[in-house]
């Protein structure tokens, strides 16, 4: 192939470039509709973010797109042709001083928002601020609301545990303690939250108030974003913003004790329970109760996923769930785990090999039940 | 030749490969650093295609987490420590005394110790795969899940092999900043230095100041892994955020220790193929030197998630930005530099121009997360992986690519094939554009990096799937690069010494050059020493007859006291006792050395 040959191909390739530029910019923009998008704020501090990242982002395709554009331009015009001969020149002072002053320019106009906005979001958090404390561990959260549960036999107040699946009231400040048991996690609900890492040994915490129409029926996806081992991919969370109404509906379900399961494999699953998973799990108001380390499963049943957000909450998840975990979130393996004074084990173990699928299948049914 | 008591003799044999073991040829050096890292390369490119063919579909199930998250660990440390950098080793090693005008380095054995070092260190790092694991805490190695107490012994063959890449590349780093400031031929002042040179020089002091801490924070996590001590680990009263800091105060000036080499590159084949001089030296030497500062301030971008608070996030994202000004002081001048040009586009300007652009591309998205705020949103998603890949591929590798192609008739003799070249260039180009720009919309819209495994639904199908098409499209172009290499290396080395008109002084020796480099050090009178004997009709004067040329003989030392660092190394992470074995090893390798005749 001749040099022209290829010089003309790449004109045509730069043109069709110059096409495509606007067509990215359309794709960049409509991946607000995705459900994980980090574009469609719905709170008061993602909203936040958004100001600042708008800022920074159209300066940034107008630099993208000169500096682009300048060099096919200066590619094509001053590729080699009979008869040009290069200028000889070492450098221009005032071009200089000029291409100096345009970048300053642009980071003191990308710099005083986003000061404003560290400002904002490092301040305090409302007073009024409903308080939870999520905590990251290998892999799911926990979260408690603070002063939520049910008053104690003294009519003192006490905190409401849940997991994998956090309920929001919009309008409402949330303050949210992050904490760590093992390893760093990350605690980021795109649309709500802009991320702030989990660190063992560290008190970080933010805060931030969903919008008032906000509300919605499906969930807002939540996401541990820093790597914390095999199964960092399976760790995620749900998030539920309801109007006031609804969420006083679900705190009072919340709040109360487990329901008795009504069917009779569901009663035997209840039995069942006490002997094989009260050791790690608790459900509130029955003789598994003693237990703080494993997901608090209370209401499991009427939560929408399992396994920290990434199964289906449905009876053959549950069997496949309580037969083999470490089938489906790889590294929770009995090898894996550590075994310390305090906590005797991590990681749920494999229940197939010990109790029968009919008992599993129990278990299963007792689960769903707990609405 | 008088050897003293129980030293070995210098090598005379002329068995090929004892030949390049013992050599101390810089030449030699460079090139074992190219072709070594050259393999390490292919190794980490084939880790990269395991991880896109994982990810090409949702719910991908071609390999398991815990070998993803080994690959994408190896993958990164294997593309900076064992390709990337040790890429621009073989640049340098070549390139220096040539550029200069030098007969070799300042301390030509401590050459080959260092490359020597880093071999066996490259060797400790990638056979951890059949050892029991490889690292795979990604190659940051936050604590506490580095810790032993959650993870494997990938873990220490990562702290070894880091701390023996480590005293490899402080012994370069050492050598060649000696070798600048010392070995410049009459006439090179600092001013008139090729602009390669210069990156090389500040790339030397980043090393020398960065692998430090790297090594203290490496030898506090072996501590904390071997013996029980509690410096990162917070039940024992210490900090995860500390080893953080650590490992970020070297991790950034390691990304400018990445690019300025290619920086340096592409400010030599601009000017070349543009036919005119570089546009505003000093400005792009002092940017140099700008960035090679600032780089030291700005470590905790890396961690504005993790609670720094107000202060630190309202400063480091300051002097984050204010990195992007002499950046951009480059860029700008690299485009002068074409302007009003004759621009003759070879594969090598090719490479050079799509540096400009697409390293421009990562400049400008870095600068976007520097804004703490928008890094809550793209920090540890996609788009930092699109950013850090149009910096080191599209930036890096690409600065490399136009190197080989620039210098190769240079060290061979032999040009390369400009049609394979073009094919080369195109496929890396829009595998590379394909692999990687999506990535800014995956980030976009919330996909975390380091997954194994992600589910469909969440608009992320199709970009995984166009990046994965890219990678392979990439992987392809360089394919073509080594067809390219076989296929011309059939051909007489009929380069001539200055095929490309460039301007700089190692076109003034023959191509490849004697093992001397020059027959008479030339003198030096203008930044385009070449460009000053064609315009003032100089020709290269011959030497006097009967001058004796000293070079330093080959020596067996080097090699013997990288191995014995090898079994320093290996102590830890097998038996003590070949750590003690280790010691008397390195003694006698320094007496030997000490005592060896140079003449």
């Amino acid at each position: 192939m001749t040099e022209e040959a290829l010089l003309r191909i790449s004109q045509r390739w730069a043109r069709r470039l110059l096409i495509l530029a606007p067509a990215a910019l359309f794709i960049l923009l409509t991946a607000c509709s995705d459900p994980q998008t980090t574009i469609e704020p719905a709170s008061d501090m993602t909203e936040a973010i958004q100001g600042v990242y708008e800022i920074v982002f159209w300066l940034s395709m107008f630099v993208f797109i000169a500096i682009m554009l300048l060099t096919l331009w200066l590619a094509v015009h001053y590729r080699e042709q009979p008869g040009r001969e290069a200028i000889q020149i070492h450098g221009h002072q005032r071009l200089e001083i000029l291409w100096t002053i345009i970048p300053v320019a642009i980071v003191l106009i990308m710099l005083v928002p986003t000061w404003q906005v560290i400002a904002d979001t490092t301040d305090t958090p409302p007073e009024d601020s409903m308080v939870i404390t999520a905590t990251g561990k290998q892999w799911w959260f926990e979260f408690t609301y603070e002063g939520l549960g049910l008053p104690d036999d003294e009519g003192n107040p006490t905190d409401l545990v849940t997991a994998n699946e956090l309920h929001l009231q919009a309008g409402k400040p949330v303050h949210v303690l992050l904490r760590a048991d093992d390893v760093i996690h990350s605690f980021w609900i795109p649309q709500l939250a802009g991320k702030v890492d989990m660190v063992p040994g560290h008190e970080n915490d933010l805060w931030f108030t969903p919008f008032e129409d906000s509300v919605r029926e499906e969930a807002y996806l939540g996401q541990c974003v820093e790597f914390c081992g095999a199964s960092h991919a399976n760790m995620r969370f749900r998030v539920f913003v309801h109007d006031e109404e609804g969420f006083n509906a679900w705190l009072e379900n919340e709040r109360s004790d487990a329901v008795e399961p009504t069917s009779e494999l569901g009663k035997l699953g209840a039995t069942l329970f006490v002997v094989r998973c009260a050791e790690c799990h608790t459900v509130r108001g029955t003789a598994a109760s003693i237990a703080d380390f494993g997901p608090d499963l209370t209401h499991v049943g009427s939560r929408t996923t399992i396994a920290a957000g990434i199964l289906d909450n449905n009876i053959s998840n549950l069997v496949d769930w309580i037969s083999n975990p470490a089938e489906i979130k790889p590294g929770i393996n009995p090898e894996n785990d550590v075994i310390d004074k305090e906590r005797p084990l991590r990681f749920m173990r494999a229940f197939e090999d010990e109790i029968s699928a009919e008992d599993i299948q129990a278990i299963a049914q007792y689960l769903t039940e707990l609405k | 030749m008088a050897t003293a008591a129980g030293t070995i003799a210098a090598p005379t044999t002329e068995s090929v490969v004892w030949s390049w073991i013992t050599t101390v040829d810089h030449k030699r050096i460079g090139a074992l650093y190219g072709v070594t890292a050259f393999i390490f390369f292919l190794i980490g490119g084939i880790e990269a295609l395991l991880i896109r063919t994982q990810l090409a579909v949702p719910n991908g199930n071609v390999i398991n987490a815990e070998l993803f998250n080994q690959l994408f660990t190896m993958h990164a440390l294997t593309m900076i420590f064992l390709a990337i950098m040790p890429l621009g080793a073989a640049f340098f090693n070549y390139m220096v005394p040539l550029m200069i005008g030098a007969r070799d380095v300042a301390f030509p054995r401590l050459n080959a110790l260092s490359y020597w070092i880093f071999l066996f260190g490259g060797l400790v790092l990638v056979s951890s795969f059949i050892f029991g694991g490889a690292p795979d805490t990604g190659w940051f190695a936050y604590q506490p899940i580095s810790s032993s107490q959650f993870s494997g012994s990938g873990m220490d063959f990562y702290v070894i092999g880091l701390m023996i890449l480590g005293i490899s590349s402080l012994a370069a780093a050492l050598n060649f900043a000696v070798t600048i400031i010392n070995l410049r031929a009459p006439g090179m002042t600092m001013m008139r230095l090729p602009v390669f040179i210069w990156m090389t020089f500040i790339v030397m002091f980043l090393l020398i100041l960065a692998l430090p801490v790297l090594t203290v924070a490496l030898i506090q996590m072996l501590f904390d892994r071997q013996f029980t001590t509690s410096f990162f680990l917070p039940e024992g009263g210490g900090d995860p955020i500390l080893w953080q800091h650590l490992f970020w105060v070297f991790g950034h000036p390691e990304v400018y220790i990445l690019i300025l080499p290619a920086m340096g590159v592409v400010s030599e084949v601009l000017p070349t193929f543009s036919r005119k001089p570089l546009f505003g030296y000093a400005a792009i030497v002092f940017a140099g030197i700008a960035i090679g500062f600032l780089g030291w301030a700005v470590w905790s971008h890396h961690m504005f998630t993790t609670g720094l608070g107000a202060v630190q996030q309202a400063v480091f994202s300051a002097s984050t930005m204010a990195i992007g000004i002499p950046t951009g002081i480059k860029v700008f001048n690299w485009l002068a530099t074409m302007w009003g040009g004759s621009i003759r586009f070879t594969t090598a300007m090719y490479f050079a121009v799509a540096f400009v652009a697409l390293f421009t591309i990562g400049g400008i998205s870095g600068v976007m997360h520097a804004s703490p705020p928008v890094d809550q949103q793209q920090q540890d998603t996609y788009f930092i992986v699109a950013h850090i890949h149009y910096v080191l591929v599209g930036g890096a590798l690409f600065g490399v690519f136009s190197g080989l192609y620039y210098w190769w008739p240079k060290m061979t003799g032999r040009l390369l094939n400009e049609t394979l070249g073009k094919w080369n260039f195109w496929l890396m180009f829009i595998g590379m554009n394909l692999a990687f720009f999506p990535m800014h919309f995956l980030g976009v819209s919330g996909m975390p990096r380091r997954i194994y495994t992600y589910d469909s639904g969440l608009g992320w199908d199709f970009w995984n799937l166009v990046a994965t098409v890219g990678a392979f499209i990439l992987a392809l172009g360089v394919l073509f690069f080594i067809i390219n290499v076989f296929k011309t290396w059939q051909q007489e080395p009929d380069a001539g010494d200055n095929p490309w008109d460039a301007p700089t002084l190692e076109w003034a020796t023959t191509s490849p050059p004697p093992e001397h480099d020059f027959d008479v050090i030339p003198e030096v009178h203008s930044r385009e020493p070449v460009w000053y004997m064609r315009d003032h009709n100089l020709t290269t004067p011959e030497p006097e007859p009967g001058t004796h040329i000293h070079l330093p003989p080959p020596s067996y030392y080097p090699i013997i006291i990288a191995f014995g660092v090898l079994l320093l190394g290996l102590g830890p992470l097998s038996h003590l006792a070949l750590t003690a074995l280790g010691v008397p090893v390195i003694i006698y390798g320094i007496w030997g050395w000490t005592l060896e005749p140079t003449e």
